[in-house]
């Protein structure tokens, strides 16, 4: 193509390729990605500003409700940060069960990652059968919790729920099925050859690259970085398990394919330790409602990287700040990095192989002017206030009036 | 004049290639579907989505160039029925025939896919004309292979029409196996004909939406979908008549019987293709196309001149 015919299309907001609204602004010179524009912020539902307003245990089940998928992280996560403060020690039955629902949640997830990444670069049958296996963990996570996904298990102090020998037995059983599959999954994903022209040399991101742009998780670890909370900082009973944290040095989707999958035999055998070695006991102690003021910051690995929670407390019932950053926000940076002098057809396994995760990533809104690069606005709170109330005002609804009416009915009163 | 009208519109024109294009359809996707462990879809699904496309609006961007977007589907059907007449379906003569009609049948299964780049290209969308490119830059890389083939093919028979070909191989028994490597490579062609996966590029949906077809809806995007199937029955037959030329004396019972499972046979092959292989990117499949496909091709000329000589001999 001639070297004026330089297009953009818009990948996103709406898009088959992709599962939530966000906006990949592709510039391309016929199949060529010459630079993309990230823009985030279409899901942001304010979920920081509302755990102010809740009590620390109604925040339990907001922030489970961060993400769909890893639900499980984001309460443990803010949970481990809670009894940091309130420096409650919780029975060992608990840590043991955090770490089988948050295993098996790891399982649930990198399935359907394979299946989303199969039918990226259009493989639909790879997808029908890892969704099909994933119904195995769904099911016995259903039969834990009572719940397919947003688990509820988490509480201050412990879980909610315990579990009897019928449903070890019954996890076990489906321990051993999955396993087989997940080993013929690598058989398929290291020999199917349209598998490997797609995969290798596709999004690379250097050792040093992934160290400079933060990568987390899967990711990181498929550019060779050894970096794994669950080893470097164990939180639940990750000290008491052996596993191994699986890296790769491929640096492309191919070895983050291959990180996922060999992670899935590791989460089998912490399952399988988990389920064999139970402690007996309690599975929560009480918490207080009031959490002593103090602040804690809390890890987590979560199955798309790291995941932090920020709580701080001034002692009351309710949190003065909560902040919470999920592995997508870590590895989104990354994404523009591997998607430079890639192919059009690259861009969607690209984007999926961070297995991201957007509207938990959504934080806040920053305008930016497309017209003007230097101009950008970013709205505080009072300023965001006003912006309501004007907005409305233009529409014909004013509750000024109203107020004031409320508040003469008050003195009256 | 009514016998024309009823080879036309009833059989084996329009209405008999539509009816089996829904079949075909059917049979492709539960194929797919079972292969892939799911139930598929019930055996009206095709004729469904079709009627309830056709109760739809059409909605036609502004930006578009009116009279060849609306133009286009038909051209294409129109096309791909016209090809069907020089097939040979069950005896070993087609409804027309003459010395030179495996171009014709060639250039005529072209058509759908320069149809496709002219209706993606005036629809003026982004995704659309980005599918356009891809249609016409793929149509380079299979078109030669396909051409080969099917030549090679005719070579062998020393004949340029069609009905001649099958009947050249019906007399000598197994000499069509000699073709089995044209066939595969056909068949592989043939794949990138249909646009099907691997080689879907251009309606790849998690990168350019629906390619060329983005803009369409309603009607037109009925009669689209009618000819993409149609078009699929029509360039398995035509391999069925070059590479499986047998039995062609059956009568009309038994033989259209063996025409059908011929033609389902070359179907199941696709749909088992598109089962096991994941999308290639244009790159890659130009580069298969040229460097494995077309010397294979050359190889199938090489083997039946060889083969010819011999013969004559």
């Amino acid at each position: 193509m001639h070297d004026s015919h330089k297009f953009k299309i818009p990948i996103g907001p709406q898009h088959p390729a992709l599962k939530e609204p966000e906006s990949f602004s592709v510039a391309l010179k016929g199949e060529k990605i010459l630079g993309v524009d990230i823009r985030l912020g279409y899901n942001h539902r304010g979920i920081e500003k509302a755990c102010e307003e809740r009590t620390f245990l109604q925040d339990v089940y907001l922030v489970e409700r961060v993400c769909g998928i890893c639900s499980h992280s984001h309460s443990t996560c803010f949970v481990q940060a809670v009894e940091e403060i309130a420096g409650l020690e919780i029975p060992s039955r608990a840590k043991y069960l955090r770490t089988l629902i948050a295993e098996l949640e790891r399982v649930h997830s990198h399935l359907l990652w394979l299946g989303v990444a199969g039918h990226e670069i259009g493989f639909d049958t790879l997808l029908m059968y890892t969704w099909r296996d994933r119904e195995i963990v769904m099911d016995i996570l259903a039969q834990f919790t009572g719940n397919r996904v947003n688990y509820g298990m988490n509480t201050i102090g412990g879980v909610r729920r315990d579990i009897d020998v019928s449903q070890v037995k019954d996890a076990l059983k489906a321990v051993d099925t999955l396993q087989e599959r997940t080993k013929y999954y690598i058989e398929i994903a290291t020999s199917e050859v349209t598998i490997i022209k797609r995969l290798s040399g596709v999004g690379v991101l250097s050792y040093e690259d992934a160290l400079r742009l933060d990568a987390v998780g899967p990711t990181a670890r498929a550019s060779g970085v050894k970096r794994d909370v669950r080893k470097d900082d164990p939180y639940a009973a990750y000290a008491d398990v052996s596993f191994d944290v699986i890296t790769d040095n491929h640096s492309d989707v191919y070895g983050r394919t291959v990180v996922r999958l060999k992670e899935l035999l590791e989460s089998f055998k912490i399952i399988r330790q988990v389920l064999e070695n139970l402690p007996a006991g309690p599975i929560a102690i009480k918490a207080p409602r009031k959490i002593p003021a103090g602040e804690a910051i809390s890890r987590y690995e979560a199955p798309r990287g790291e995941d932090v929670h920020f709580v701080k407390s001034n002692g009351g019932e309710k949190p003065e700040r909560v902040k919470i950053r999920a592995p997508t926000l870590a590895n989104v940076q990354a994404v523009k990095h591997m998607l430079k002098d890639r192919f059009l057809a690259d861009m969607p396994i690209v984007i999926a192989a961070i297995d991201p995760c957007f509207s938990c990533t959504d934080r806040s809104i920053e305008i930016s002017y497309l017209d003007d690069a230097r101009k950008k606005e970013v709205l505080t709170w009072p300023e965001l206030h006003a912006y309501s109330i004007d907005w409305h005002r233009k529409r014909g609804i004013d509750f000024s009036s109203l107020n004031k009416k409320l508040k003469e009915g008050f003195k009256t009163s | 004049m009514f016998k024309d009208l009823f080879y036309i519109l009833v059989f084996p024109g329009f209405a008999f290639l539509s009816l089996f294009a829904l079949a075909a359809e059917f049979y492709d996707r539960k194929l797919y579907a079972r292969l892939q462990n799911r139930v598929g879809p019930p055996w009206f699904q095709p004729l469904a989505d079709f009627i309830k496309l056709c109760a739809k609006e059409d909605v036609i961007p502004e930006a578009a160039n009116q009279n060849i977007f609306k133009v286009m589907p038909v051209f294409v059907l129109a096309s791909v029925v016209t090809a069907s007449f020089y097939i040979p379906l069950w005896n070993n003569t087609a409804l027309l025939s003459f010395n030179g009609d495996v171009i014709v049948v060639l250039y005529l299964l072209t058509i759908p896919t320069l149809g496709f780049f002219v209706g993606g290209w005036y629809s003026s969308s982004l995704f659309a004309r980005l599918g356009s490119v891809r249609t016409i830059t793929q149509l380079f890389t299979y078109e030669v292979p396909l051409f080969m083939g099917i030549l090679a093919s005719a070579l062998l028979a020393d004949t340029w029409s069609l009905s001649e070909l099958v009947s050249f191989y019906s007399q000598h028994g197994w000499l069509w196996l000699c073709n089995f490597v044209g066939f595969a490579v056909c068949l592989l062609a043939l794949l990138g004909k249909l646009e099907k996966t691997p080689f879907d590029i251009p309606e790849a949906e998690t990168e350019i939406v629906a390619g060329s077809f983005t803009e369409y809806s309603g009607r037109l995007l009925a009669f689209l979908r009618l000819s993409t199937d149609i078009e699929m029955i029509v360039g398995s037959a035509l391999l069925a008549a070059v590479f499986l030329p047998f039995s062609f004396n059956l009568g009309p019972g038994l033989g259209f019987i063996l025409f059908i499972s011929k033609v389902m046979f070359i179907v199941s092959l696709l749909s088992l293709a598109r089962t096991v292989a994941a999308r290639l990117r244009l790159d890659q499949m130009i580069t298969f196309c040229w460097k494995i496909l077309t010397p294979l091709a050359l190889l199938q000329v090489f083997i039946n001149l060889i083969l010819k000589a011999k013969l004559i001999r």
